[in-house]
């Protein structure tokens, strides 16, 4: 059974189709990869996993139970986890006190402090825990995120672009924790545009392009498929 | 952990400001200061104090839902009215026998929750911010400031009492402390100052303990960032929700306190003005700490009230020219600005020694 599965997603804003009949299934343990060109419908897609957008139509599945209705808090008390591509931390309290927040929903008192040492050590954060979040530089707050998500011992993470503003050995690093942790069995889905992060990383890749599902195979098949560069190259809609 | 430091962490958490021996010595010396100010004040004086007082618990809880929650409600006089109308009612028509003002108190502070919860459903559960949030409850207040003004009819009563439009309700009996061998009448002197001294403390560390909590630490992740508070499993809304209810209830307060001490309520106290200074006070202390909302409330109470001996509508322009100027210079309030600045000072005169 699929962690998580589209079926017949569609989305459109009055006459414009953003996503069109989306059929994705993500089978438990795998890292999957969506790329397209801007605009392809990837940061819909998502926002429509995550419930902050509704569907036109079609449902999405969450380990084989209809979560459409749900509202996005109850999707992510089920398991689900997001980091977003712009860093979403809390600029006003320090590093701290973000894994705190994102840490209290279920651990308590004197066990909450030691998880919050762990988890900023992990992220070498620790020089700066006290610092306010939005005084961090941009890595830094990506990592405090990163965290953030994590904290949640979810079963499904989903990546928005998180290599975004990382240079190559950062690029590099973000995808060994994203190894480590889908080897401790979490799922992952990530938007990226960065090929040397889907080759590090994906073991499935779906092309999305004029939001539909335009290519879907492993990485080699991927940058074998022609069809795909020719997209990519502004030639798609031949 | 034990109990008692985990006390102390919510008492001086990461939400507030004012930590350490040398913050609550301070304290403690102002509050030393407050008890014995009555036993060496004259009588009017102390009603004039308890006056100002009574406005803290309106400040505050609109530094709850605005500073804290990132929602601003402009409409906090539409629960003081309600509150100091539903004291009136209760108290006009069962009277003061039997410690009853004290029920009548809680009576209105209920009213008020109800109104906060009905009206805040709607509000956050629809998804209402920003300005609009600051729309609709401002609406509200003068909805039922202009509906109250048009009650000068005899049809307009409750029982036997009185809404009176305009003139107001008055004739409430003061606040009474049921007391072997008959009750205590809090006067507007000494009695109901130190009844409302003995409320604020309570109220002031009741609310330092809250914004210090699990609650108030994801009160302010959802100010900070609500996408991201909700994306880590927090309902967003709930949290809103009941902060507008505790802030309505605590402006509800002091309107059953006002309506108490001064033994009469009007529309007037619902209106655009009475709904702008809350935001005033709040804004030129400093909205993001419970210390500076209640010393800048008190100061620019105080200033306020110096300054209509020339002229109330004078007095006005300057609250005017003062959260114009406030928002200029130091948009996070003037004593906290002034804080954080002292912090810094501080901290580079250890640095270089």
């Amino acid at each position: 059974m699929p962690i998580l599965e589209t079926r017949g997603l569609n989305k459109h804003f009055g006459g414009l189709h953003v996503t069109a009949n989306i059929n994705l299934a993500l089978d438990e343990g795998e890292i999957h990869c969506l790329i397209g060109p801007n605009g392809a419908g990837k940061s819909t897609l998502f926002r429509l996993i995550l419930g902050e957008h509704a569907p036109s139509s079609g449902s999405i599945l969450y380990a084989g139970q209809d979560i459409t209705a749900l509202k996005s808090f109850e999707r992510i008390r089920r398991g689900m986890s997001v980091k977003f591509q712009v860093p979403g931390i809390f600029k006003a309290l320090s590093a701290r006190q973000n894994l705190e927040i994102a840490l209290q929903h279920h651990i308590e008192g004197g066990s909450l402090d030691a998880e919050t040492d762990r988890l900023l050590a992990f992220l070498n954060l620790s020089e700066v825990a006290t610092q306010l979040a939005g005084n961090l530089s941009h890595g830094q707050k990506q990592w405090l995120e990163i965290g953030m998500a994590i904290s949640l011992k979810p079963k499904l993470l989903l990546l928005d672009e998180p290599t975004a503003g990382m240079s190559p050995a950062e690029t590099f690093a973000t995808g060994e924790i994203v190894q480590t942790l889908n080897a401790s069995g979490v799922t992952i889905l990530a938007v990226e545009h960065d090929m040397s992060f889907v080759r590090q990383v994906a073991r499935r890749v779906t092309v999305l392009h004029l939001g539909r599902i335009f290519a879907q195979g492993t990485i080699e098949e991927i940058v074998a498929d022609e069809r795909v560069a020719a997209i990519y190259l502004g030639q798609g809609h031949a | 952990m034990t109990w008692h430091t985990r006390f102390i962490r919510l008492l001086e958490g990461p939400q507030t400001l004012g930590r350490g021996p040398v913050f609550w010595s301070a304290a403690s010396l102002a509050l030393l200061m407050a008890v014995i100010y009555p036993l060496i004040i004259d009588g009017y004086t102390v009603g004039n104090t308890v006056y100002f007082f009574t406005w803290t618990f309106m400040a505050l809880g609109l530094c709850l839902i605005w500073g804290y929650g990132g929602t601003l409600s402009f409409g906090q006089t539409a629960f003081f009215g309600l509150s100091g109308y539903a004291y009136g009612v209760l108290t006009l028509n069962f009277g003061a026998a039997y410690g009853f003002t004290l029920v009548a108190l809680l009576g209105s502070l209920v009213c008020a929750a109800i109104l906060a919860a009905v009206l805040g459903y709607f509000l956050y559960f629809g998804r209402i911010s920003g300005v609009f949030l600051g729309i609709v409850t401002l609406s509200v207040t003068l909805v039922f400031e202009r509906f109250m003004a048009q009650t000068a009819g005899p049809e307009w009563q409750i029982g036997v009492a009185r809404l009176n439009g305009y003139n107001g309700m008055g004739g409430m009996p003061p606040l009474t402390l049921p007391w072997f061998g008959g009750n205590i009448v809090l006067f507007p002197d000494v009695g109901l100052y130190y009844f409302v001294l003995a409320l604020l403390v309570l109220t002031y560390l009741g609310l330092r303990i809250l914004v210090n909590s699990k609650f108030g630490n994801v009160l302010v992740a959802i100010r900070e960032n609500p996408e991201r508070a909700e994306m880590l499993g927090y309902d967003v809304r709930k949290y809103q929700l009941v902060a507008f209810v505790i802030g309505a209830v605590l402006a509800g307060l002091s309107g059953t306190l006002y309506t108490a001490w001064g033994q009469y309520i009007t529309p007037s106290s619902m209106s655009i003005t009475a709904a702008a200074l809350p935001i005033v006070w709040v804004a030129v202390g400093g909205r993001g700490d419970l210390t500076a909302t209640l010393i800048g409330t008190l100061a620019v109470l105080a200033a306020f009230q110096a300054l209509t001996i020339y002229g109330s509508q004078y007095a006005l322009v300057v609250m005017g020219l003062l959260l114009v100027t406030t928002v200029l210079i130091a948009p996070e309030g003037l004593i906290v600005t002034f804080a954080k600045f002292a912090v810094r000072v501080r901290r580079g005169h250890k640095g270089s020694s």
